[in-house]
């Protein structure tokens, strides 16, 4: 995916939005082979350091990256 | 011919009607036989001689012996003619009797075989016939095999007991003897050898042709690296999609999504790993190690520490498994009293131990006089500051030894090969020797202070004082500053300039009081030997009540961390301080244009000789009234302790928690809490003598006793009592220093009194925090707080 908007810096919001697009795809892809009715409506990833929320549409992807709270 | 005796013949009609056989008439199919006289046959031959139908058997005829001879009607044909002569009467007989019994036999067989369907023949017996020669005996004769010579018989005999005798046998050869071999020489043939002179052949004219092969790698084009750039929108698309209303129709539906997970994230933590905290949970509550502090090595040394003790511990910051104790005269406590004035006799040492040579020191460092407390530069391991009995402050610098140190694992090993050679003990001693470095700056005498340094610290590097007291921002990253205390109620900041500053105030004075330094001694300080003044000295004095102060320990807010301080045995003597009313300032203009920084705390605490507390700062302002620089300082203090303080000491972890021991009671304050203590323990039984915050646990000190106890206290479990004492040595524990060597060994080291440094490790419940245990101490020193804030209103409404 091509960043629109960021608040992170230029390579990592890249790094992002090109790696979590295809995740977001893949997703997608298996909720609705799973079942075609169904769509993918948001994503989250947690990991040892960050959470990171991706909210998908049509067009637009909407990436949060969060640190734990403690 | 089956039959011999059966001779088919041939009637005609006209021997038909001569003997009376006609078919049909006389001879029918049933009535065959026909009995003929001899004679008549006879009689029919010699009239029709070759015609006669009899001339075949004419001889059969003539030598038939009865009269009368059968012919048979052959209707049949079964041998082959109409009719059939038997030739012998037994036959005759034989033919006659059988029909005539069939006959019978078949009226009979015609009324018993109605049912039958086959004509059973009745057994005929074989009658026995003379053998007629065929002319197969002669086929026989020619094939029979006979002998045409008669065989020739040898008898060969031999005497019986050479049977199976023994054999020898010989040699012989066999060319001698003529004709024993028949030899077969091979000859050239002729066939062979015949030279073809002729030859007729055919020529055909053929490019050349050659046949190779070879093994050709195959290597598929593979991507290794890709260079790519990311696509990246230009501002002007971005402008425009961010305005679009797509963009917002997808914001809006996206919004409520988003907002749900980050309320979910607040509410609760998802990092939050149940497993890992169940665990921690059972460790700390599990089984207690039965020894809590391990004896890893003690280091000892007959000749230096010869009666003495050890006044200060430091581990070497850097390199693993090298410390450095101090040693000073073990007196009484009268003769404490006059040390000052005492001389010594033994030379005063630091000494320098690795973890890998427990026997020999590695490195000592001389002293001009025993030193009380010493510390390592923080930014560079190698300069090292002390204070001595008589008040001067000393430099050293080892970076010479420091690979040596570095290699002390290697050498101890080679000390010990050699050790093995060599016979004269008193030459081991020389080779072994440690290295002696002597001191590079020491501070002038005039200047120093009159009495004991009791306390000596390095400033942290990034900021600077001037004369007037405020703090400077240090560019130079070095700490350059140094704090120490001493009883004679001043404490003094010197200056250590990283490179030689040209003074010359201080060549001049070089000049004058001239010193032998040995040729092998750096001039890093040089310019500063003897003629080292502090830079300000701070006077410890009551304004009202004129009472004299004798700092022992100093800790100021903005010590780092890692700082370790010194313990040293407490000093009883009285002070004599000499009255000074004004600040004592040096001229020393400050090096570069610093910028003033304004938010380091300045304040500091003062332990005292008598037991005070005194909480106070340094920075000198200037009163408004008469313009004379006045300090301005709102002490405050504290009367707990009843004898002289010997730890003064901030907690690593939190900046304004203070532990101060002395006595027999130690507490523990807070920066800004003015009421009094947050924590005060009760009185012991025994003197505490040296104390430690742990380094790795926010709740947990180290104290010493003077009957070689230490006592582990952790506030989290027990707050009125130690949580844990062990032993250490039999003597008073002088000074108690912890480090961490590496994430696995936490040490602790201790000195007694006899001169004997002990290294213990520390197990891993105490070296270990629990998870929370940062935020609880944290809780239990506001709750302490909270509680002499309640405490104080109450005894403010009660008055």
């Amino acid at each position: 995916g091509i960043p629109v908007r960021t608040t992170l810096d230029n390579s990592t919001t890249i790094q992002y939005a090109g790696l979590l697009h295809q995740l977001t795809m893949k997703a997608r892809r298996t909720v609705r082979y799973l079942d075609p009715q169904n769509d993918l409506t948001f994503l989250r990833i947690r990991s040892k350091k960050h959470e990171i929320m991706v909210a998908p549409d049509k067009e637009y992807l909407l990436i949060v990256i969060q640190n734990p709270s403690e | 011919l089956g039959h011999p005796e059966i001779f088919p013949l041939v009637f005609t009609t006209k021997t038909q009607e001569i003997f009376n056989c006609r078919i049909g008439e006389d001879v029918t199919e049933e009535n065959c036989f026909k009995l003929i006289k001899k004679d008549d046959i006879i009689q029919d031959l010699k009239t029709r001689a070759a015609i006669s139908d009899f001339h075949p058997v004419r001889k059969v005829v003539l030598e038939y012996q009865g009269e009368e001879l059968l012919v048979v009607f052959d209707a049949k044909f079964q041998y082959r003619q109409n009719f059939y002569l038997v030739a012998s009467e037994e036959a005759k007989e034989n033919l006659l009797k059988t029909p005539e019994m069939a006959e019978d036999k078949e009226e009979e067989k015609e009324e018993e075989n109605q049912e039958e369907t086959l004509e059973v023949c009745p057994y005929k017996p074989p009658v026995h016939k003379p053998w007629v020669s065929l002319g197969s005996e002669k086929e026989v004769e020619e094939e029979s095999v006979k002998d045409t010579v008669t065989k020739i018989k040898y008898m060969i005999s031999r005497e019986r007991r050479k049977f199976g005798a023994l054999i020898t046998f010989a040699d012989r050869n066999a060319s001698h003897a003529k004709d024993s071999y028949v030899e077969c020489t091979s000859y050239q043939d002729k066939n062979f050898s015949i030279k073809l002179l002729e030859k007729d052949m055919g020529v055909q004219i053929v490019s050349k042709v050659r046949e190779t092969s070879t093994q050709t790698k195959w290597t598929y084009p593979k991507n290794t690296a890709t260079q790519y750039f990311p696509r990246q929108l230009s501002h002007e698309e971005k402008e425009e999609i961010l305005s679009s209303e797509k963009l917002k129709d997808f914001l809006t539906s996206v919004r409520l999504r988003m907002e749900v997970a980050l309320q979910q994230n607040e509410i609760m933590n998802a990092f939050f790993d149940d497993w890992k905290a169940l665990a921690e949970d059972e460790s700390s509550s599990g089984g207690k190690p039965d020894v809590y502090l391990k004896a890893y090595q003690s280091f000892t040394d007959l000749r230096y520490l010869k009666d003495r003790t050890i006044s200060c511990i430091c581990w070497h910051p850097t390199i693993y498994g090298i410390i450095a104790v101090s040693a000073r005269e073990r007196l009484s406590n009268e003769e404490q009293a006059n040390l000052s004035e005492k001389s010594l006799l033994q030379q005063s040492v630091i000494l320098f131990w690795s973890f890998f040579d427990p026997v020999h020191p590695q490195l000592m460092l001389e002293c001009p006089e025993d030193i009380y407390c010493f510390q390592f530069s923080p930014s560079d391991p190698n300069i090292i500051a002390g204070g001595c009995i008589n008040g001067q402050v000393v430099l050293w610098d080892i970076s010479q030894h420091e690979e040596k140190l570095q290699n002390a694992e290697t050498v101890a090993d080679e000390v010990k090969m050699t050790a093995v050679n060599m016979v004269n003990a008193p030459i081991l001693d020389i080779l072994t020797e440690p290295p002696l470095v002597r001191y590079y700056a020491v501070s002038s005498i005039q200047y120093c202070h009159k009495k004991t340094v009791t306390d000596i610290h390095w400033l942290p590097d990034y900021f600077e004082d001037n004369q007037m007291g405020a703090t400077f921002d240090n560019r130079a990253d070095i700490p350059v500053q140094l704090v120490t205390c001493s009883p004679d109620g001043s404490i003094l900041f010197w200056d250590v300039p990283a490179t030689k500053l040209p003074d010359p105030s201080s060549e001049k004075l070089q000049k004058d009081g001239h010193f032998y330094m040995p040729p092998d001694v750096p001039d890093t300080f040089k310019h500063l030997d003897l003629c080292w003044k502090p830079l300000i000295k701070i006077n410890m004095h009551e304004n009202e009540t004129n009472t004299e102060c004798g700092p022992v320990r100093i800790s100021l807010r903005e010590l780092q961390y890692h700082y370790k301080t010194s313990e040293k045995v407490q000093f009883l003597s009285a002070p004599k301080v000499p009255a000074k009313e004004s600040p004592y300032t040096e001229i020393c203009p400050p090096s570069k244009n610093l910028s003033l920084l304004e938010n380091i705390s300045t304040d500091f605490f003062v332990g005292t000789e008598d037991g005070e507390i005194v909480y106070s700062d340094w920075v000198i302002g200037t009163d408004s009234d008469s313009a004379k620089p006045v300090s301005q300082k709102h002490t405050q203090k504290y009367t707990i302790h009843t004898e002289t303080i010997n730890t003064l000491q901030r907690s690593p972890f939190f900046r304004d928690i203070i532990l101060s021991i002395g006595g027999r009671n130690f507490a523990i304050w807070k920066e800004g809490v003015t009421t009094g203590p947050i924590l005060q323990s009760s009185c012991s039984a025994g003197r505490n003598t040296a104390g430690h915050w742990s380094l790795t646990r926010p709740g947990v000190f180290f104290i010493g006793r003077d009957n070689g106890n230490i006592d582990i206290w952790d506030l989290l479990k027990k707050s009125y009592e130690p949580s844990h004492f062990q032993n250490i040595s039999t003597s008073g524990i002088t000074a108690i220093s912890p480090w961490i060597s590496s994430p696995k060994q936490h040490f602790l080291a201790v000195s007694d009194n006899l001169g004997a440094l002990h290294i213990l490790e520390i197990c891993q419940t105490l070296s270990h925090p629990s998870r929370n245990e940062h935020a609880n101490i944290l809780d239990y020193f506001e709750r302490e707080v909270k509680y002499l804030k309640y405490r104080e209103q109450e005894c403010q409404e009660y008055q």
